[in-house]
């Protein structure tokens, strides 16, 4: 379990003047959920902008199982096995659930085809298709929307639409599970249930994750290890009870 | 019977085309059309070549092409060209296929041009770099000299049988079906389509964004080239005239009014128009010429706000043939077929948000994580 | 001298291109759309100046009654066609405003016929000063427009009006909460767009006096090209796009190797400049929020 997956060394980045994040060095460890807590504006989800390859960051350094994916793409990330969420929501709208999910599985080695044998209709293209249904649909189960899978994914309800980009970045079998606010909007109840399957797809899909999230006892309740940003430099790090009862953190929050 | 249609369903436009086709061929051998019909039916096949080729671009990937008739203008040229170097020595038959081929690979060449700033451009400046493209082929055309490609003049391409070039088109029609429907129906097509609805989504979900883009183009102006080829055979002569960019719009009307993402729209649209043009054309003769495109841009505003006014949302929603349908088959609207896209949610990523501005500085100051409860 | 006489020529097309490119870049910006009808816009002007010149011989009254006539054009054709499309699809917009652009060419067409009209200004032959021949309806349109685009500027920029511009080019909902009328201003910029229309139609006939129904098509896609090399939505853009694209086709035209490819080196610039400035030279970057 002390394997790390995701280390950072002094990674930061300014817009023009301003920083909006220095020197961050986070390791995390395999296997863990860890939390990104602060207060807004705290640079958050500029820190998942670096890490997803959205920004280039200005200094620092980050690996992904030693390997340096400083700077790179996107997409090269991804393919690396980072994937994440959005924090607004951002699904193919035009498309059916299962097909969301299909497009997660695109790169997936054992789901290789190529444009001329869908052209030409090959029957590998047949064999694909049939295959990344099935692991699709098996992907929905986890996340509790198999039942929904031909419906048109802007249909669905607002907690449904971040499961459903859970399992999307889930398709694309990353090592690194970055989620972006995961239970914003969603009531207690379903809050919960997300707990559940969260810790479910760690377990299922082996899969470490990273995540953003506001609510505190969500963060408590669900993470091993936090870190506190503020004003884009870290605060405290550690167990959440450790570092959400850190002084610094307590002023952060309540002013003072 | 019944699982006989469901099986068919997705295949229906070929077959229709097919049998089309060879209802008209039975009759053109026996006599039984007039030549100005077979022109008629290779202007359509034409027509929906080009209509298909350009909704992969502005249907499926959602980028706006305003220069779809200069990569028709390429394959005219090159293709009518080869035909008249090759035709003496080559006979008709080869002569006709190594133009289709040539014209085609050329205007693909054209469309990687084109394709790679697109990897750059936002939508609306996309659309205006097209229109450009467009227009400097038409140009470079017209001012060719007169031994190369016949200048303002035109080029004269040789004749061919007219009563077996329609059937040739409509089969490249049904070869260009398939082709856009099988790339479309796959896991290609999702990624598409994919990039269409969310690019940044797309691109976090690990689509090769770049190669998908050049994908699409090079297809699409590939059968742009070919359509080309078909032109200069169906025509005799080639002129650039006829390439300007009121010809892209006239193909990008065809595809919006089928309806955004749907080839079965595109089709049937690029056929009433292509019909409609040539028969206004010989109806109003004379003085009344001039109003065929009267009626054409009524048509064309109206339909559009028809389909668009918000004002008219909820009539639409309760009496359009869809819903009609729907609940003639207890249908439930929530479910969608696999290749289906919504005309008034994602039509095309041209989007429109840069703002006025009287000063001269050229970067706006960012400010990153402003206002993190407004974006939801 | 030669030089000096293309150059001064090439800023008096740039002016009148630059004058119908503040025209799409206001629209753009304001009402979010790409007005492809703007071109055929000063073509009815062209045509309302006719009617006028040859009723009364007057080319003040003809300017006056072409632009009146221009600004409730755009007002009613913002009004009819775009209103109802508005929050629509851009591309449900742009299809309209090619179906706009088809129906007046076409209604031009079938009132005044397909045989161009002369009009002939005013003949106002050439001035010559230390050595330079130059026409005088270069200096009128080279004066005017600056003057008008002047005070276009001042009136963005320190007018209430202007300002509330900018507000509904940022945000319309936002301007509407602050008091705005949105429709009010978006009618405004048509108005105001479609009087350079009128105007640009004056200069171009001034020019050269054969008037189509066609006049307006290609100028209108010249000056919208030169809109977006300016950065489109800016309105400093939009008038140093013009003048680059004016000079670029006098210094062309005046070269008999390239002369017949001008449309197409201007075309070509275009496409270059967009490669290494994506949103125009004096366009924002934009990025969008992830």
């Amino acid at each position: 379990m002390s394997e790390i997956v995701l280390k950072t060394e002094n990674l930061g980045i300014s817009f023009g003047g301003l920083k909006a994040v220095q020197e961050l060095n986070l390791n995390i460890k395999k296997g863990q959920l860890y939390g990104l807590v602060g207060p807004n504006g705290a640079g958050k989800t500029t820190v998942f902008n670096m890490i997803t390859g959205v920004y280039k960051p200005t200094t620092g350094k980050f690996w992904l199982d030693d390997e340096n994916l400083t700077g790179k793409g996107q997409e090269t990330i991804n393919h690396k096995g980072i994937a994440r969420t959005f924090q607004n929501i951002r699904l193919f709208n035009n498309m059916s659930v299962i097909r969301n999910v299909m497009v997660g599985l695109h790169n997936q080695s054992e789901f290789k085809c190529g444009v001329m044998a869908s052209i030409f209709r090959l029957p590998i293209h047949f064999k694909t298709e049939k295959a990344m249904r099935a692991r699709a649909k098996e992907i929905l189960r986890v996340v509790g929307l198999e039942e929904e899978r031909n419906n048109l994914s802007c249909n669905l309800p607002y907690g449904k639409q971040r499961k459903l980009e859970i399992a999307r970045a889930l398709a694309t079998s990353p090592k690194l599970l970055c989620l972006d606010e995961p239970a914003a909007g969603m009531n207690p109840h379903e809050t919960a249930e997300l707990m559940e399957i969260i810790r479910r797809i760690r377990d299922e899909f082996q899969v470490t994750i990273l995540l953003i999230e506001h609510d505190m006892k969500f963060v408590s309740g669900l993470c091993d290890e936090i870190t506190v940003l503020n004003f884009g430099t870290e605060l405290a790090q550690g167990k959440p009870e450790v570092a959400l009862n850190d002084p610094e953190v307590i002023k952060a929050y309540i002013g003072g | 019977m019944a699982g006989i249609y469901q099986k068919l369903k997705p295949y229906l436009n070929y077959v229709v085309i097919g049998v089309l086709t060879l209802v008209f061929a039975v009759l053109s051998l026996t006599g039984g059309l007039r030549s100005s019909d077979i022109y008629m039916l290779e202007k359509i096949a034409i027509s929906i070549m080009l209509a298909v080729s350009l909704s992969m671009v502005v249907g499926f990937l959602g980028e706006l092409s305003l220069g779809h008739a200069g990569f028709m203008c390429v394959g005219a040229y090159l293709g009518g060209k080869c035909s008249c170097i090759l035709e003496p020595t080559l006979g008709e038959i080869p002569a006709l296929i190594v133009s289709l081929l040539v014209g085609g690979a050329v205007a693909a060449l054209f469309g990687v041009i084109i394709g790679l700033p697109a990897l750059r451009l936002r939508g609306d400046y996309l659309a205006i770099v097209t229109l450009a493209f467009g227009e400097i082929v038409r140009s470079v055309f017209m001012n060719s000299s007169d031994e190369s490609f016949g200048g303002s003049l035109g080029l004269e391409t040789p004749r061919f049988d007219k009563y077996t070039l329609f059937i040739i088109a409509l089969v490249l029609v049904l070869a260009c079906l398939a082709v856009t429907q099988n790339l479309i129906r796959s896991k290609h097509g999702r990624a598409i389509t994919s990039i269409r609805d969310n690019e940044i989504a797309a691109r976090a979900t690990g689509i090769n964004v770049t190669k998908y883009k050049l994908i699409v183009f090079t297809v699409s102006s590939f059968f742009a080239g070919i359509a080309g080829v078909l032109y200069s055979y169906s025509n005799y002569t080639v002129q650039s005239t006829k390439f300007s960019y009121n010809y892209s719009i006239e193909i990008l009307v065809m595809v919006v009014l089928g309806g955004m993402g749907s080839i079965n729209g595109s089709i049937i649209a690029a056929t009433l128009i292509t019909f409609l043009d040539m028969k206004l054309q010989t109806i109003l003769t004379g003085n009344l010429a001039v109003l065929q495109d009267l009626f054409y841009a009524l048509i064309l505003i109206l339909i559009v706000i028809y389909n668009n006014a918000s004002a008219f949302k909820d009539f639409r929603e309760k009496y359009n043939l869809k819903a009609l349908w729907a609940k003639f088959k207890k249908h439930d609207p929530a479910h969608i077929k696999d290749d289906e896209a919504k005309w008034d949610r994602v039509p095309s990523k041209i989007k429109v948000d840069e703002v006025l501005s009287v000063d001269l500085q050229t970067t706006s100051p960012y400010t990153p994580d402003k206002g993190k409860k407004g974006d939801k | 001298m030669n030089f000096i006489e293309t150059l001064i020529n090439g800023l008096s097309i740039g002016s009148t291109y630059a004058m119908i490119a503040l025209g799409y870049t206001m629209v753009y910006g304001i009402a979010k759309m790409l007005n492809f009808a703007h071109g055929d816009v000063i073509m009815v002007g062209g045509y309302m100046l006719y009617v006028t010149l040859t009723a009364t011989g007057n080319p003040i009254l003809g300017l006056l009654a072409a632009v009146v006539f221009c600004m409730l054009l755009g007002i009613t054709i913002e009004k009819v066609a775009y209103k109802p499309l508005r929050g629509a699809s851009p591309l449900a917009v742009l299809i309209t405003a090619i179906g706009v652009s088809y129906l007046l060419q076409s209604t031009a067409q079938i009132i005044f016929g397909s045989a161009p009209k002369m009009v002939n200004v005013a003949s106002l032959g050439n001035v010559s000063f230390v050595g330079l021949t130059i026409p005088v309806y270069v200096l009128v349109t080279l004066v005017c427009s600056l003057v008008i685009m002047t005070a276009l500027s001042l009136f963005v920029k320190f007018t209430r009006t202007g300002r509330a511009m900018i507000a509904v080019s940022e945000d319309k909902g936002a301007a509407q909460l602050m008091g705005i009328n949105v429709n009010r201003i978006i009618m405004i910029t048509f108005a105001i767009g479609s009087a350079l229309a009128a105007f640009a139609g004056l200069f171009m006939l001034m020019k050269s006096p054969s008037l189509t129904n066609t006049l307006g098509a290609m100028p209108g896609i010249k000056a919208f090209t030169a809109a977006v090399i300016g950065g489109i939505g800016s309105i400093p853009g939009a008038m140093l796009g013009g003048i680059l694209m004016g000079v670029v086709e006098a210094i062309s035209l005046k070269i008999p190797l390239i002369a017949p490819y001008t449309d197409a080196i201007e075309f070509l610039i275009l496409i270059l400049i967009l490669l290494v400035r994506p949103t125009g030279i004096m366009g924002k970057k934009r990025r969008e929020k992830v």
